[in-house]
């Protein structure tokens, strides 16, 4: 296993010991976590190894059973969503939590509307359009109910709403799930923006592709405990596999070995090793919102 | 604020290009027909409604549209409307509240016991008799989110428990009159906007309506965002004002707009102000429609919960302290038999939804206007009130299908 690089700037975000009981299942299991300003921190781990309850105590929807979290040095107390966002830490949720009877512009600024006595419509449509703009999200209208748009586009509306409230930590839980091969790579460049800007970035993510080309550390969470921080750059995909699934010999390498005897074309998974990182292609320099 | 940059001169949230853009009166009118073969209904089937039913009272009494009658109906339809008002606030949040007719009985009886046994001023009376609706949507907000006790059970045992306290606070008399000369009986029977004035105030809501369409679309143009075309503003406002200086003038035939009726359409304008212009308004559309990803948005939700039944309650007492006054008395039957299932049809045949999230102020009017129509006009048809609960039973039915098929096809067509 490789060292954890040794963070530089100074850490934001920081776990120790933190667990959650769910009834008879410990969803997370002394989980220690660090994550400084300008850091993009992959979380990565099989389905149900508690990288969701792990986004949801860090945002205030779980108050987790032990452990601390501190922020900025200090120790905090994350008991409702409104205290995690009241210290900048904004989460664009796996399920998206979108109200589906509003429109695209009350979803983005719900919880934090302009002039709360006189809502300030226009400020908020033309702050909406600037940020999707940024996004070149792809949705038509900002006038329709949520209901009417495709997965792709709740996704993009999650991912913008999380940007408003000038937060300093982002969690991204899968946030390139439902999108399109443009919309992802978008998204990336935002996460490079965001980490150029000095906020600390959690992506959560079972594309391998996307964690190499923007994570500067890889933390694998498995059966809801720590198993392991790398280094993203010396990384290789074996290792990280390895340590998600619990062994060198796992499915995942195995399919590669049947694939490398089959063909000469497949020395490994091509999806893992070979595909481009996304700042080698084409890439906007804009300012952050 | 800076303007986005338009390219190919196309406002800023119209450049999708498969957006349809309208242009002119002619496409606004096609996008709203669209708009309601789509399921989203607005208003349009409960106008329908009142056209119906007025045409066919009409048809079998010709006094049910006389000037008197209208009078009337403007008279009748505050109580239960003030009522449905409160409801149409707990409906959105997503819950129910089936005590608001013993609510309204209770503060009935209370404004009628300060005022006239303990001889105490009637604003002490009013304050009084608010103030318990307040507390008591206050317990119901309490009770829901301490206990996690659905609210269709906590509020079916607030009206037995308040329809008691009712009878418990009239057990010496069956009933207590209000003196005819103080002035709430009198704001409830005998006040009219003085004709000119009532003139003046429908012209005033037509340029009403102008002016803030015109602010909005000068903000919006602004912006660089698309704005309502002025013709489009102006026919709408002028088409508003035609029609209310036309009500005025029929109503001023007999005896005029009273100032109760006025009071009720202020309430609807307050609290559409409240639901679509503020913060709080936004969290209780939210909250309706989906309370956990509003819990995530750091909205409060048990507050929000507790606001809706404070306002719920307290407009329920307010319309049972003018359903005392209209009748100048409190007895013991004010606020029950059907007062609590009306005022819940009121606000679900005006285009409140039960599945939550969903309605405006407006529905309290509109829906209002069809029970009391039928309640009036079955009245004057000498028909009893077997009839009236039959005909507003059916009518409720449809109103709720159309609610659940409206949903549907939103679902369909993609309008939430
Ligand atoms: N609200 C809950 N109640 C009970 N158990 C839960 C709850 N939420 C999560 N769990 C359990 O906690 C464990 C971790 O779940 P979690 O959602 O964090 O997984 P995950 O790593 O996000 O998985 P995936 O990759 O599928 O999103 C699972 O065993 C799950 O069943
Ligand atoms: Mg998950």
């Amino acid at each position: 296993m490789t060292a954890p690089a040794a963070p530089t700037a100074p850490t934001v975000l920081s776990l120790r010991g933190v667990s959650k009981q769910f009834g008879a299942v410990a969803a997370l299991t002394g989980i220690d976590l660090d994550v400084a300003a300008g850091e993009v921190v992959a979380v990565v781990g099989d389905n149900g190894a508690g990288k969701s309850t792990l986004v949801k105590i860090l945002s205030g929807v779980y108050t987790p059973d032990g452990g601390t979290i501190s922020f900025h040095g200090r120790e905090v107390s994350l008991g409702t969503p409104a205290d995690a966002q009241a210290i900048g830490i904004a989460t664009v949720f796996q399920d998206l939590a979108l109200c589906e009877n509003l429109d695209v512009k009350a979803n983005l600024f719900l919880g934090q509307e302009l002039r709360p006595w006189m809502l300030d419509d226009v400020a908020m449509e033309t702050r909406s359009w600037e940020l999707l703009r940024e996004l070149s999200a792809r949705i038509p209208t900002l006038d329709v109910p949520v209901a009417a748009l495709s997965g792709g586009q709740r996704q993009t509306v999650a991912i913008t709403r999380a940007l408003l409230g000038k937060p300093e930590v982002i969690l991204l839980d899968e946030p390139t799930a439902a999108l399109g091969v443009a919309q992802t790579a978008e998204v990336l460049n935002l996460i490079e923006r965001l980490r150029g800007n000095g906020l600390g970035v959690v992506m959560i993510s079972h594309n391998m592709d996307d964690v190499r080309a923007v994570a500067d550390r890889v933390a694998v969470l498995r059966l809801g405990r720590n198993n392991g921080v790398f280094d993203a750059r010396t990384v290789t995909s074996e290792q990280v596999v390895a340590a998600i699934t619990g062994a060198a010999d796992n499915v995942v390498a195995q399919r590669a070995a049947r694939r490398a005897s089959a063909g000469p074309r497949a020395d490994a998974d091509p999806r893992t090793d070979t595909a481009p990182r996304p700042d080698s292609g084409p890439r906007k320099e804009k300012e952050l919102p | 604020m800076t303007s986005l940059d338009t390219p190919l001169g196309k406002a800023a949230d119209r450049q999708d290009e498969r957006l349809a853009t309208p242009q002119g009166i002619g496409d606004a009118v096609r996008a709203a027909v669209r708009r309601t073969r789509d399921g989203d209904l607005g208003m349009l089937p409960v106008v329908a409604g009142i056209v119906v039913i007025w045409t066919i009272f009409q048809s079998l009494n010709q006094t049910f549209l006389s000037s008197t009658n209208l009078v009337n109906l403007a008279f009748e339809m505050v109580p239960l409307g003030v009522i449905a008002l409160g409801v149409v606030c707990v409906l959105l949040v997503g819950q129910i509240d089936l005590s608001v007719g013993s609510v309204s009985g209770v503060s009935a009886a209370a404004t009628a016991v300060v005022m006239v046994k303990h001889e105490q001023p009637m604003a002490l009376a009013i304050a009084v008799a608010i103030g318990s609706g307040c507390a008591i949507g206050w317990l119901y907000g309490q009770i829901l989110n301490r206990f996690g006790v659905p609210s269709f059970v906590v509020t079916l045992g607030g009206l037995l428990a308040f329809l008691g306290t009712q009878l418990w606070l009239l057990r010496d008399q069956n009933a207590i009159n209000l003196p005819y000369d103080s002035p709430l009986v009198k704001f409830a029977q005998v006040w009219f906007v003085p004709e000119a004035l009532a003139y003046v105030f429908a012209v005033a809501a037509g340029g009403g309506f102008l002016a803030v369409g015109w602010v909005r679309a000068r903000s919006r143009r602004r912006a660089g965002l698309s704005s309502a075309s002025m013709p489009w503003l102006g026919l709408q406002a002028g088409l508003l004002a035609a029609a209310l200086l036309f009500t005025v003038y029929y109503l001023n035939r007999t005896r005029g707009v009273p100032w109760m009726f006025m009071l009720f359409v202020t309430l609807v304008l307050m609290v559409h102000y409240v639901l679509k212009k503020t913060k709080f308004g936004r969290s209780l559309y939210a909250v309706g429609g989906n309370a956990e990803a509003a819990r995530r948005a750091g909205i409060n939700v048990r507050a929000v919960y507790t606001s809706a039944f404070v306002m719920c309650s307290a407009l329920a007492a307010t319309g049972g302290v003018l359903a005392a006054a209209r009748l100048a008395a409190a007895n013991q039957s004010t606020g029950t038999a059907d007062v609590n299932l009306n005022a819940i049809a009121a606000a679900v045949i005006g285009g409140t939804s039960l599945f939550g999230g969903r309605g405006t102020a407006f529905a309290a009017l509109l829906g209002v206007l069809v029970i009391q129509s039928i309640s009036s006009g079955l009245t004057l048809l000498n028909l009893d009130s077997s009839y009236r609960f039959i005909i507003t039973g059916l009518v409720l039915l449809v109103a709720v299908a159309l609610d659940s098929a409206a949903r549907r096809s939103r679902q369909a067509h993609g309008r939430g």
